[in-house]
């Protein structure tokens, strides 16, 4: 296991120049043809915010407190799970033609692509808390405290990246079949309504889903200035560490027989 | 030690498993009954060890298992059976412009091939001017890859590969590319490579090429092996006779034979060649007008077939 690591590690290092190279061409490719460029990045979670505050503020957010970021909250940690997973999840198809032919780790490829998504997140994450300041959130310390779940969720966006690009590489019906997981996880996710409807037991069933608890982290700080327990937090690195632990256990297994199936 | 060793190695491909035909097929397959996999052996118990300075040349018909057995090589495939063992750094060129990203400019594209070669961004830096200008590409930079020629892109992908430095270099049917400069340039450019102590491997369908620059050869046929030598000339002849006569060699005496065979073919043919030449030559000293063209004609004669002036032209030899 350590050993795996260190290799894994020294490959990295040697091919940090091509990483590099993969990002770039990743982030040319992502806004080609585009008018507004990056700008999208930060427009499109804004429009998504503006349409949900439309539709759902009078019909949930009446008896929350700063309804706009408990739904912002819920809103960008759920875009940047269904980008990176999605982006991760063709990552090595979209690049058959060179895993075919020479010989790179097909890791970087996926790494390249949840950087992608990571730089996307970060700039939501500005608007966020201009967000706070506009509604008059108290900002505390603690705010520091959100590059865990941050971190957490790279990771396992990057676990489950790996279990979807491989699933994809075998079956394209993958793709179909996780569109619809998706429509019923973003339902799922109380991201636009709160949890007071349910009965205290229900909360239990939500925190199966860790998207959920990942975004319940944030809101949790960011809203009630608090900070979760040590439970809590184990049970976010968990999530982390046991989608990460079977995306590398997949790719390890089936690394040499992608190829055959591009 | 040897510089690349392949032993027994075999590489199988599976057809008509559960994602090739689908569910449907796959549920009705299984309950009449009908279900197989279809085994696909690319490459057989392929044996062969090369050392520092050779240049192995790899013929065989389409389909011989060439590419694979490179793929094998520069690991990007796994063998089904045996061991490749590989010391140094290899640069591989198979199907030379794949790989590259259409959208994005030339520049572009060769540093990030440069990259997925091994290569740091301090040596692109340095060696950049030089891909270029080797490629021929100076005034296409910031051209966009997909608007390049075949040619250029090809010229592209040869110039990274080979300008760069490393141990051993594979070349897969890449020195047809370009135009006949750039082919004579790129030829050149591998005998220097080679001569500076490196390792290649070159498959290539031009059997001549092959003569030129190897100094081994491994002959391929439909994934077996027919044989594995140093003895280039005798090989090649055999195997180009063997194209004609589609009689694969089992021992050294039909190698033998078929070196033997296309001799005595291409003999002939030399000899049926000079006739037609001959042929035309007598019909100008017969009805050659401008008395030039006809001395011409009788001083080629005189050397290439001196008997034929010597029967036909008495009077015009004093």
């Amino acid at each position: 296991m350590g050993s795996t690591i260190r290799r894994v590690v020294n490959t990295f290092k040697e091919r940090s120049f091509l990483f590099e190279q993969l990002v770039k061409r990743d982030f040319e490719k992502r806004y080609k043809g585009t008018i507004l460029g990056m700008a999208w990045s930060i427009l499109s979670p804004l429009l998504q915010l503006f349409v949900m505050m439309l539709v759902f503020s009078q019909l949930f957010g009446r008896n929350v407190d700063h309804y706009v970021i408990y739904l912002f909250a819920g809103n960008i940690n759920m875009s940047y799970f269904k980008e990176a997973t999605k982006n991760g999840m063709r990552s090595l198809n979209a690049n058959a033609n060179i895993i075919t032919k020479i010989n790179v780790p097909k890791y970087l490829f996926l790494l390249s692509s949840e950087i992608q998504a990571l730089v996307n997140f970060g700039l939501t994450i500005l608007v966020f808390f201009f967000f706070c300041i506009v509604d008059h959130v108290t900002f505390t310390p603690k705010m520091i405290l959100l590059v865990y779940p941050l971190a957490c969720l790279t990771i396992m966006n990057i676990g489950i990246g790996m279990i979807l690009s491989a699933l994809f590489v075998f079956f394209r019906d993958t793709a179909y079949f996780y569109d619809i997981f998706l429509t019923l996880l973003n339902y799922l996710s109380a991201i636009f309504y709160t949890l007071d409807r349910f009965p205290p037991s229900a909360e239990r069933y939500f925190l199966l889903n860790p998207v959920y608890v990942i975004i319940k982290y944030w809101r949790v700080v960011v809203l009630n200035a608090t900070i979760p327990s040590l439970h809590y937090h184990l049970l976010v690195a968990f999530y982390a560490l046991f989608f990460l632990a079977i995306g590398c256990f997949m790719y390890k297994k089936y690394n040499h027989q992608f190829l055959y199936y591009f | 030690m040897s510089m690349i060793e392949c032993n027994d190695v075999s590489i199988r491909y599976i057809t008509g498993d559960l994602q090739a035909i689908g569910l449907k097929e796959y549920v009705m397959r299984k309950l009449t009954n009908r279900y197989h996999v279809k085994e696909f052996w690319a490459d057989r118990h392929i044996t062969f060890a090369i050392e520092r300075g050779d240049m192995l040349g790899i013929i065989g018909s389409n389909g011989a298992g060439k590419s694979t057995l490179l793929k094998a090589i520069t690991g990007i495939m796994v063998p089904t059976g045996g061991t490749v063992t590989v010391h140094g750094k290899i640069a591989a060129l198979l199907e030379l412009s794949s790989g590259f990203d259409p959208q994005m400019t030339v520049r572009e594209n060769a540093y990030l091939r440069g990259a997925m070669l091994g290569y740091t961004r301090e040596f692109m830096d340095a060696k950049y001017d030089e891909i270029i200008a080797f490629a021929e590409l100076e005034d296409f930079q910031d051209y966009k890859f997909k608007q390049l020629s075949s040619g250029m892109k090809s010229r592209l992908a040869f110039s990274i590969a080979c300008l760069v430095d490393p141990d051993i270099l594979i070349l897969d049917e890449v020195l047809s590319v370009g135009d006949g400069a750039f082919r004579k340039k790129s030829g050149e450019r591998m005998t220097e490579i080679l001569q500076s102590g490196k390792t290649g491997i070159l498959v290539s369908h031009s059997v001549n090429q092959i003569r030129e620059l190897s100094s081994k050869v491994l002959w391929l046929d439909h994934g077996n092996q027919v044989a594995f030598t140093d003895e280039v000339d005798l090989y090649c002849d055999a195997y180009e006779e063997f194209l004609q006569t589609k009689k694969l060699p089992k021992t050294h005496d039909d190698i033998e034979r078929l070196a033997e065979g296309f001799a005595k073919r291409t003999a002939a043919e030399r000899k049926k060649k000079a006739d037609a030449t001959a042929k035309r030559l007598q019909k100008i000293i017969e009805k050659g007008e401008a008395d030039e063209a006809v001395m011409a004609a009788v001083r080629i004669l005189r050397k290439s077939k001196p008997e034929i002036l010597v029967e036909n032209y008495q009077e015009l030899l004093g």
